[in-house]
């Protein structure tokens, strides 16, 4: 009996996981199925298959442009969330402080958020900054990195903040105990070891920052947008797999970005 | 060797109180273990000495240098703690050479001095693998070797063994005491386990409750508990409550009175502490200055080279005697349920304060 029921839990248990892997997974691949539709339209059945749609998708402009923007506002926006978030990380692991609570929900909040509500926010802060001082940031590339920045940061905070939790402190003490000053304990010491987080906080913010379609869509200025912009204004007037070829070539490099951190720095230890 | 002295040294956290109190010289070369529960303040206390808690009160100095005020990294200890805390992105020898870079020795200094230590140790063919790939053992090794190439003042050792498994405990700890003799270093050690204090340690600092209960060497705290508290943590299975009625006369709580030598005296409720290995059990007790109380055999513990008796002296009252085994000169063993005298001399036991 016992023996027949842990064998019907196990497998309902990995039909769940079944089911819900297939809900992930299978929109993926659809897309990127699609992405090779000979149709003119995007429809079903496929008539056949080609590879026109990546040369097409390579060749627009402004997917090409909007790639650069993208990848360019997202590179920036990584390295200010971690010259940001590793010290606050830092500081909110390590240090009791009055309004340590609200600061740590200051950082996330980005991350609760709705994506447009942060995004016409900043926009109204920006252009009330710009009324009192006559300085533009709204449609400039300050702009635009500063909401990434804001984007990002919430990832760093966390994921830093968990392998600084999950540190041993007393690897610290140790170094301080054997002659080094604060400095040298933390870059030699605490650094490489909290390496995973940091690594992994850094690749999910560059890829939060990336994908992000919300916030950038009040900010960008005009031939200046990024690449999820310039798909969704693609969507606007064509229905054809070039998006699916896009998309196709987004999710294969963010496969192999979190493939290779994998390799440097074991992902799962940073959670 | 430097001698480390406490003088009146305190740690409060807020209105609570982590250590209060304590003064402390410990001699040059001298094994010193803070043994105590948890929660008595002994980590806090050797976390004081090493610099890693300041103290809300008193001065700590180092061979006549006040230390108070140092920080760790200016106090040239070496510290061994209880998880052992390699840095566990260095290799063995890096790990141990980390303490010599920041004295910013040579390079060939550096790599001679570590594999002296990593010789001293027995951990030479280890010193290109990383902690990860060691046993807890050899871990605790590296530990120690990267504490003590640094040619520390003062060693101090946070519940080195604990991690251990028995056998390796063994080792280890003869292993320390090896070392820490051969060294003549000032060596400080924090326990809660009496038998690894009474074996390796000079002197014992029994702590309670952040204060210190009683100090001395293990043989003196053990002969000479101050407190039922100290018997008790020393493993003195016997105490039993009472008052002294007249001159060597001690009246146990259930009105039987036994005799004490005239030495011992203390007014008020207190303790007789009497030892396992000082009580006898028997048919009949022999003639002379002996206490004798009957009672029934309840269980019986084999320790190899002893046996343990717990015998039941009326409805609530145990008391534990201990003989050499049978093999080794020790009586016949008796079976459960006997009908048997406990007996001591007079001249046994201790009185202790009830508190």
């Amino acid at each position: 009996m016992t023996t027949n029921t842990s064998t019907g839990i196990r497998f309902a248990y990995g039909a769940m996981s079944a089911v819900i892997l297939g809900f992930i997974v299978l929109p993926l691949v659809g897309v990127i199925w699609m992405s090779f539709f000979s149709n003119k339209i995007l429809a079903f059945p496929p008539q056949g298959y080609t590879f026109d749609w990546y040369a097409r998708a390579f060749a627009a402009q402004e997917f090409r442009e909007g790639f650069i923007v993208s990848f360019e506002t997202s590179l920036i926006a990584m390295a200010t969330s971690l010259v940001l978030g590793v010290p606050a990380s830092l500081a909110l692991v390590r240090y009791n402080f009055p309004g340590r609570e609200i600061i740590t929900n200051i950082l996330m909040s980005p991350m609760i958020v709705p994506g447009i509500v942060g995004g016409s926010a900043l926009f109204v802060f920006f252009l009330e900054i710009e009324m009192l001082t006559g300085v533009q940031i709204a449609g400039t590339a300050p702009g635009l990195i500063i909401a990434h920045a804001l984007i990002a940061l919430p990832w760093t905070v966390r994921l830093v903040s968990t392998s600084l939790i999950g540190m041993n402190r007393s690897v610290e003490e140790a170094a301080y105990s054997l002659g080094a000053s604060a400095m040298t304990v933390f870059f030699r010491i605490t650094l490489p070891i909290i390496k995973p987080g940091i690594i992994a906080g850094a690749l999910f913010s560059f890829v939060v920052s990336f994908i992000d379609l919300e916030k950038s869509i009040f900010l960008v200025g005009p031939g200046k947008t990024t690449l999820q912009i310039a798909l969704i204004n693609y969507l606007e007037w064509n229905l054809d797999s070039t998006i699916g070829a896009v998309a196709t070539v987004q999710i294969v490099l963010i496969t192999v970005l979190l493939l290779v951190t994998d390799r440097y720095a074991k992902l799962n230890r940073a959670f | 060797m430097p001698e480390v002295i406490l003088q009146d040294v305190a740690k409060h956290y807020g209105s609570s109180v982590a250590v209060e109190n304590m003064s402390m010289h410990i001699s040059p070369g001298e094994l010193v273990a803070l043994l105590g529960p948890s929660g008595c303040g002994k980590t806090t206390t050797l976390r004081m000495i090493g610099g890693f808690v300041d103290i809300t009160s008193g001065r700590i100095s180092v061979g006549g240098r006040d230390v108070t005020a140092l920080p760790p990294n200016r106090r040239n200890m070496g510290f061994v703690f209880q998880n052992y805390a390699l840095f566990p992105h260095m290799t063995v020898a890096e790990n141990v050479a980390f303490g010599l870079e920041m004295r910013k020795l040579s390079k060939s200094d550096i790599s001679g001095k570590v594999a002296q230590a990593l010789a001293r140790v027995r951990l030479s063919s280890f010193a290109d693998r990383l902690p990860k790939q060691l046993s807890g053992g050899q871990q605790q090794r590296v530990a120690l070797a990267r504490a003590l190439v640094i040619e520390p003042d003062v060693l101090l050792l946070d519940e080195p063994l604990s991690n251990l498994d028995a056998t390796l405990r063994q080792e280890m700890k003869i292993e320390i005491r090896q070392l820490q003799q051969s060294l003549g270093l000032t060596t400080i050690f924090v326990t809660h386990d009496q038998d690894e204090a009474m074996s390796t340690a000079d002197r014992m600092v029994l702590m309670r409750q952040g204060r210190v209960e009683q100090v001395g060497a293990p043989d003196e705290i053990y002969d000479q508990p101050a407190s039922r508290f100290a018997a008790e943590f020393m493993g003195i299975p016997n105490l039993l409550p009472g008052r002294m009625n007249g001159p060597g006369r001690f009246e146990l709580e259930d009105g039987t009175t036994v005799h004490l030598d005239g030495q011992k005296r203390y007014h008020g409720l207190c303790v007789l502490a009497l030892r396992p290995e000082s009580i006898g059990i028997g048919k009949d007790a022999p003639v002379g200055a002996f206490n004798s109380l009957p009672g029934t055999v309840e269980i019986v513990t084999y320790h190899g080279a002893s046996l343990e008796y717990r015998v039941r002296l009326g409805t609530s009252t145990f008391l534990t005697a201990r003989t050499a085994a049978p093999g080794l000169g020790g009586p016949d063993a008796i079976p459960i349920g006997t009908e048997v005298r406990l007996f001591w001399p007079y001249a046994s036991g201790v009185l202790v304060p009830e508190v």
